[in-house]
């Protein structure tokens, strides 16, 4: 298990041989944390993170988002006099920054967020894609859509309140996900007197909580989302915290974790089939590298046939390249004229995974209607769509203590559960602890094609997979 | 699954793309999945920015194989003609399949009445999905982008429309990962937006970055305009100006085309793609609430366009 609180994995942020030219000169950078030595005369081209947010209705959730957005000057005239004009006629004072994210009539009408929205915004120094998922009913499947994509989750707690069951739940969920970067902002610190311990309190306690999830790493910031103390301008009201403020983190904090942790992994999304005067003979396979990277000369295997040949060459979108790295898309050329097609994958032969037609999983059903063992259903693993039975319902997790609930019959939505499912046909499935790409999986209804529930490959929480026994408790809760 | 020696060399080195690089290799893998699981795709087609990028990205994907797609240009009659001529050209460079659905046909057979604002842009939706039905199109891949719009930025990057093409926000699928579920039922299509994630700015830097040309009048020229509802409106055989609609001489550029009677221009001196993404990086202005009447017709207008089968 890693520990908490470490600012950075010890990583530098590796800057891509594409060195563009940063032609942007919008926003200056609000923050102002020390320029990256090497990046002080030509600076790097802008990254992208991609990160959600999670709280319960009253923590102050669309205030911060707001706030974001409206201090980092992301919201445009015209939006916020819609904002504006639409908070006056609903007798508010000031403008319900809320009114930003609610972009659907029933929304507006009725003052409910219904579904995760994506916001975007930008610094001199980074992109931001923000899936702003909503605290209310459908809130465990919201927030997974949200953090599936995320590499970063924003927590949000009530100072006043502490860590109460929803923190844990928001928490559980991140865990669950393999968010590798977790924020918790402490709101609302005005109405504790902007009070050292009780941040502290706070901190300690969530960092603990999440440490045994196996979340790698939590920042903790104390913030007003409403007064904007620490969210994009520093508080001048608490001294004693001497970190960034939530803007500076997510501008700074270094982004690539998605697969770090596992090697090479090439689904075929599509041949590229040519025969032209200048192209005699092209036989491609399209795809993005999903983990890791290649490189022209690797021997490669094919699965499920499990044929092995060479890479001989890469086309990044009509460039040859030697070394292509994930998440790039490109085309694969082999050494051999293999029976490759869409669905296939390739994989580095020294470190090629194994096929299974049995894959034990957590899920979380997202579909109104429950899943029940028996249930026929299609499993959608990365470019491979196949026909599979749900053989067993192990157990059904409660998120908010994490007590596992044995054999609950079926899952609702909503609910988090360890699964075992019967492929018809085999699959090369990661631990989704090695690969959110390659470890994730849908199960889809065949008669109408709706989604019905997220799946992950092998344990639920870092924390207790393959890790020593430890604790009694744990063994006991976490080994599914 | 393997050990953990064997992958010793790959850990630890995290590729970060720049956010040019990182939104490119998620729109080509957008074009691919709809390849590899459709029967009938379509790209929707203007000849304005957002789909020559998408076309752009579209080529890209399957190169040095032409793209499996054909174009589809939903035509309100109010086109300006330098997009025309551009979407012509274009078309002819790459060998392309271009079909057009014609707004004008419609009104001519009686199907489709013009309203009494003169805005086409709704009756898009008519010869759209007419078009959709008629050459059982399964896929139809549309520039939309998320940041343009508050209904947009709900939508999903494969969106399921029913038989009637008809978007019902509460019944999106949620969309997990980069596992996009293309099922549905005959009848029934999707619509796929591959530039879901951009925004207007990663869209100007990404036609700088690659070159990619465009119709004149997104860059600054001498105009003759004339002022409907707060907006620069290009006199035009459409319908404007009216004898109280005096025209003037201005310089302009347009950040968005669309049909004449209602995409305005907005004073510039931009004349090339470093003015013009310097412009838009101070904006304070979205393109549609800088230059779209149709979506000021009410807070939803575009949410309820988007119900009816509209892009």
């Amino acid at each position: 298990m890693t520990s908490t609180t470490e600012q950075t994995t010890g990583t530098t942020e590796q800057r891509t041989a594409d060195t563009e030219q940063p032609t942007g000169t919008g926003d200056q950078p609000t923050g102002t944390a020390e320029q990256p030595t090497a990046a002080a005369e030509q600076p790097a081209a802008a990254t992208l993170l991609r990160f959600a947010t999670a709280g319960s209705v009253d923590d102050g959730k669309s205030t911060l988002v707001g706030r974001l957005l409206h201090d980092s000057k992301s919201v445009p005239a015209d939006q916020l006099e819609a904002v504006e004009h639409a908070s006056r006629s609903r007798g508010q004072d000031a403008p319900d920054l809320a009114l930003l994210t609610d972009g659907l009539r029933a929304e507006r009408e009725q003052g409910i967020t219904i579904d995760v929205a994506y916001r975007y915004f930008a610094t001199a120094r980074r992109r931001f894609i923000l899936a702003d998922t909503p605290g209310h009913v459908q809130y465990t499947r919201n927030m997974v859509t949200g953090a599936s994509t995320a590499e970063l989750t924003v927590v949000l707690v009530d100072a006043r309140n502490g860590v109460v069951e929803q923190t844990r739940r928001h928490a559980a969920v991140a865990a669950l996900l393999r968010v590798p970067l977790v924020v918790l902002a402490v709101n609302k610190m005005d109405l504790v007197g902007y009070a050292e311990e009780t941040f502290a309190a706070i901190a300690d306690e969530f960092t603990a909580y999440a440490t045994k999830l196996g979340v790698p790493e939590v920042a903790a910031i104390p913030i007003s989302a409403l007064r904007g103390d620490n969210v994009v301008e520093p508080s001048s009201h608490m001294d004693w915290y001497g970190g960034p403020t939530v803007l500076e983190h997510l501008e700074t904090v270094p982004v690539g974790h998605e697969t770090a942790g596992c090697p090479a992994r090439f689904p075929v999304q599509y041949v590229i089939r040519l025969q032209t005067p200048e192209h005699p003979d092209y036989r491609g396979y399209a795809g993005q590298i999903a983990a890791g990277s290649f490189r022209v000369g690797q021997e490669v295997t094919v699965l499920p046939s499990g044929r092995t040949t060479a890479v001989t060459g890469i086309d990044l979108l009509g460039e040859s390249v030697d070394v292509a790295r994930s998440p790039q898309s490109v085309t694969l050329r082999l050494a051999d004229q293999l029976d490759v097609s869409r669905g296939d994958l390739i994989a580095p032969t020294a470190s090629a995974p194994a096929v299974t037609q049995d894959i034990e999983a957590t899920v979380c059903h997202v579909a109104d209607r429950p899943l029940t063992p028996g249930a026929r259903v299609l499993v959608k693993h990365a470019t491979r769509t196949v026909r599979a039975i749900v053989k067993d319902i192990v157990s059904r997790v409660a998120l908010d203590d994490l007590s596992p609930c044995p054999a609950p019959g079926s899952l609702a939505a909503n609910d988090i559960g360890q699964v075992v499912i019967r492929t018809a046909e085999p699959l090369p499935v990661d631990g989704y602890a090695d690969s959110r790409r390659t470890g994730s999986f849908l199960l889809i209804d065949p008669a109408d094609g709706a989604t019905l529930t997220a799946g992950m490959a092998g344990h639920a929480f870092a924390g207790q997979a393959a890790e020593e026994p430890a604790k009694a408790e744990d063994a006991e809760g976490w080994d599914f | 699954m393997t050990s953990s020696t064997a992958v010793a060399e790959e850990v630890g080195r995290p590729c970060v793309l720049t956010h040019l690089d990182a939104l490119e290799s998620e729109a080509v893998h957008i074009f691919r999945e709809v390849a590899g699981e459709f029967e009938r795709p379509v790209i929707l087609f203007s000849g304005g920015k957002d789909s020559i990028v998408m076309l752009h990205l579209a080529l890209k994907a399957f190169a040095p194989a032409p793209a499996p797609f054909g174009l589809l240009h939903v035509d309100t009659g109010h086109n300006f003609p330098e997009v025309l001529a551009h979407r012509d050209r274009v078309v002819a460079e790459h060998s392309l399949r271009l079909q057009v659905a014609s707004v004008q046909d419609y009104i001519d057979r009686g199907e489709l009445r013009e309203r009494p604002d003169g805005t086409r842009n709704p009756l898009q939706t008519a010869p759209l999905t007419h078009a959709i039905r008629e050459q059982r199109f399964d896929a139809v891949f549309g520039g939309g982008r998320r940041d343009e719009e508050k209904a947009r930025a709900k939508e999903r990057v494969f969106s399921l429309r029913d038989e009637f093409s008809q978007w019902d926000p509460r019944r999106q699928r949620p969309e997990l990962w980069n596992l996009y579920n293309g099922r549905h039922a005959p009848g029934e299509h999707v619509r796929v937006f591959p530039l879901s994630n951009w925004t207007e700015l990663d869209v100007w830097q990404y036609i700088a970055r690659e070159g990619i040309g465009l119709p004149e009048i997104y860059f600054a020229h001498e105009r003759e305009v004339f002022l409907r509802g707060g907006m620069w409106l290009t006199a035009g055989a459409w319908g404007g100006p009216k004898d109280d609609e005096p025209v003037q001489k201005r310089r302009v550029r347009y950040r968005t085309v669309g049909d004449m009677s209602c995409t305005g221009a907005v004073d510039s001196d931009a004349v090339d793609l470093d003015a013009v993404i310097a412009e838009i990086s101070a904006s304070r202005l979205t393109e549609r609430g800088a230059t779209r009447a149709d979506d000021r017709l009410s807070e939803t207008s575009m949410e309820d366009r988007k119900r009816e089968g509209y892009f």
